[in-house]
């Protein structure tokens, strides 16, 4: 492999074998210069910190309603759920696509019927597991848009997901899984601490 | 030698202006037949250039930060004095921007423009719509209303639905574990200066491979088959003057529809600018409806339409991406013997109809709320969408079709 110029031969493997030499060099630098810039894009030390847990007074929730707190730039509610829902809930266990909580989308101490700590208290992360979006807390049984078997519960305005009074998501919906339940823990009869898991569970 | 004539004689010494000026304005040869359909490329640019003087003057007065994001876009629109009339030609230069590139895309589909030897035209041709999609995307986030931040929410957590790697790759889009200032700020520096020069570099090659192959035209036969003399093209005439002077009546029509939405409709009536969006953003609640703007609603309509499977929704992130990638194969799905739609035999024309109708019925039930009647027209319209592609080598191959003309026609 060798060809004339100006009367001298020029040995075009040498040649190949530096352009190739040079190039895989040079993308080597490429690359780790990519790095910095790259990482660069992932939640800085500020972001991370920002992940505090935040205590929420419950004592002042009504029966059937619902509160929303900010953990972590996130809806997180709390339901106080009567006794009425929770009697409704065991009912519709068919329906439900994991009704006994086999994903791991709660802390072990809430795999449960109802997915709590105590039966009442539903503490669940407000975001769909389809795509993200907050839905919206239809707790009226059998309305008329979601249909006469509507037991209660969520409905993601979004996609349609469903999802029933223990964060239970329907069959033949978008979302794949349960809404998450997050660490939490009582530090008394109506104070919760979201982010911290419960002690002793 | 006139003065002017050694100053160019000068330059052109040192750079190739009179050459370029000939390549591609005044010895562009392009076919004499051009229709309605081929002024939305000339539009395209002049709302590109629209888009990039605005975005200009829109950053001197927007701030990228989630606490003062929304505050500076209402403060452009009220105490900057003319910022209303900037903001509100960039939002409509956004969709108007869409809808020329619409039409331009289905003047290819007609004419063939696709098809061998502008493949390459094409490929860019998509490439420029995908950097448009994610440039209006990003863009969108920015007034940091309702719907920025939950369409945003929407499609971010789209990538967190890959097997594997989705939920690291979300957050590294992110930035953060949220939608929140950090991912703001980068999408502004994305949207004002990383897209925009991919934009241009895109819209330069696309120009480049055009000007080397030469335009196709309603017939779809090559004009430079039959050249005089000279080697022009007898069917071809200089883009400067003829099309530059034909343009410029499409522009001025143009901006008259520009200019009635700009001062009479801005929000037209929420297709351009949601409702939603002049709520600031809150990230505990999201509005009771949310769709993406009209531009994006056929492929969001697909990605509905797809139930999950195996425990995830990544097939219906899948079927969206694949809907848009099924694109750049045009060229080499189609076997027609012929490029233009006028020498199409009936098959190709029921599947293009068919097709349309499925991209703008998809297209307004992405607007509506999800309802189980609503989802099984969406799923048989993705379906026709996807055999328009899929069955192409095959309808487009048995197709009757009529011989093309030796020169071009009307």
């Amino acid at each position: 492999m060798s060809q004339e110029a100006d009367g001298q031969k020029v040995d075009t493997r040498k040649r190949k074998f530096l352009i190739a030499a040079t190039s895989a060099v040079g993308g080597v630098a490429v690359a780790g210069v990519a790095v910095p810039l790259v990482m660069s894009m992932l939640p800085s030390a500020r972001a991370k910190a920002a992940g505090a847990p935040v205590e929420v007074d419950i004592s002042k929730i009504e029966p059937g309603m619902l509160l929303t707190a900010e953990w972590r730039g996130k809806p997180v509610w709390v339901v106080n759920r009567t006794k009425e829902m929770l009697d409704l809930m065991a009912k519709h266990t068919d329906k439900l696509v994991d009704p006994n909580s086999e994903q791991p989308q709660q802390p072990p101490y809430c795999k449960n019927a109802t997915r709590s700590i105590k039966p009442e208290f539903l503490v669940a992360v407000g975001i769909c597991t389809h795509l993200g979006c907050s839905p919206t807390y239809r707790k009226e049984v059998g309305a008329a848009d979601l249909g006469a078997d509507w037991p209660g519960g969520f409905f993601c305005p979004c996609h349609g997901s469903r999802f029933d009074l223990a964060a239970r998501v329907f069959k033949n919906v978008p979302a794949p899984t349960n809404l998450v339940i997050p660490p939490h823990q009582y530090l008394s009869a109506g104070k919760i601490q979201i982010g911290v898991d419960a002690k002793g569970a | 030698m006139s003065a002017l004539q050694k100053m160019m004689g000068w330059v052109d010494d040192r750079f190739p202006l009179t050459a370029t000026y000939k390549a591609h304005l005044s010895e562009y040869y392009a076919p004499k037949n051009f229709n309605f359909w081929y002024f939305f490329g000339s539009l395209a640019l002049l709302v590109l250039v629209m888009q990039i003087v605005t975005g200009i003057f829109l950053t001197m007065n927007y701030k990228p930060d989630s606490m003062l994001a929304f505050a500076s876009v209402e403060y452009i629109m009220r105490d900057v004095d003319w910022g209303w009339l900037i903001r509100y030609m960039h939002s409509t230069g956004a969709s108007m921007f869409f809808v020329v590139v619409y039409l331009h895309m289905f003047r290819g589909l007609m004419y063939g423009s696709y098809r061998k030897p502008r493949e390459l035209i094409w490929i860019f041709g998509v490439l420029i719509y995908l950097a448009l999609m994610a440039e209006a995307f990003l863009g969108y986030l920015l007034p940091w209303g309702q719907m920025s931040y939950w369409g945003a929410q929407v499609i971010v957590n789209l990538f967190a639905a890959v097997p594997f790697i989705g939920d690291d790759l979300s957050i590294w889009i992110r930035g953060d574990y949220v939608i929140s200032d950090a991912t703001l700020n980068r999408f502004f520096a994305f949207h004002v200066i990383a897209l925009p020069l991919v934009l241009i570099a895109l819209v330069a090659v696309h120009l480049v491979a055009l000007h080397e192959v030469g335009s196709n035209n309603p017939d779809g036969i090559e004009i430079k088959k039959k050249k005089d003399a000279n080697g022009i093209p007898l069917d071809g005439i200089p883009f400067h003057p003829y099309y530059t002077v034909k343009d410029i009546v499409g522009v001025i029509v143009f901006l008259m529809v520009f200019s009635a939405i700009v001062f009479f409709g801005p929000t037209m009536g929420g297709y351009f600018l949601e409702a939603n969006n002049f709520i600031p953003a809150d990230p505990l609640k999201t509005p009771p409806h949310i769709a993406p703007l009209w531009y994006f609603t056929p492929f969001y309509a697909i990605l509905r339409a797809v139930p999950p499977m195996f425990g995830s929704q990544f097939p219906g992130v899948v079927a969206m991406g694949m809907s848009i990638v099924l694109i750049f194969f045009l060229p080499w799905l189609d076997r027609g013997k012929v490029k233009s739609i006028r020498y199409r035999g009936p098959i190709y024309k029921i599947m293009l109809a068919l097709f349309i109708v499925s991209f703008v019925g998809l297209g307004y039930l992405g607007l509506l709320p999800p309802s189980p009647v609503a989802t099984i027209i969406a799923q048989t319209f993705s379906v026709i969408y996807f055999l328009f592609f899929l069955l192409m080598p095959w309808y487009t191959s048995i197709d009757k079709t009529k011989p093309e003309p030796e020169r071009v026609t009307g």
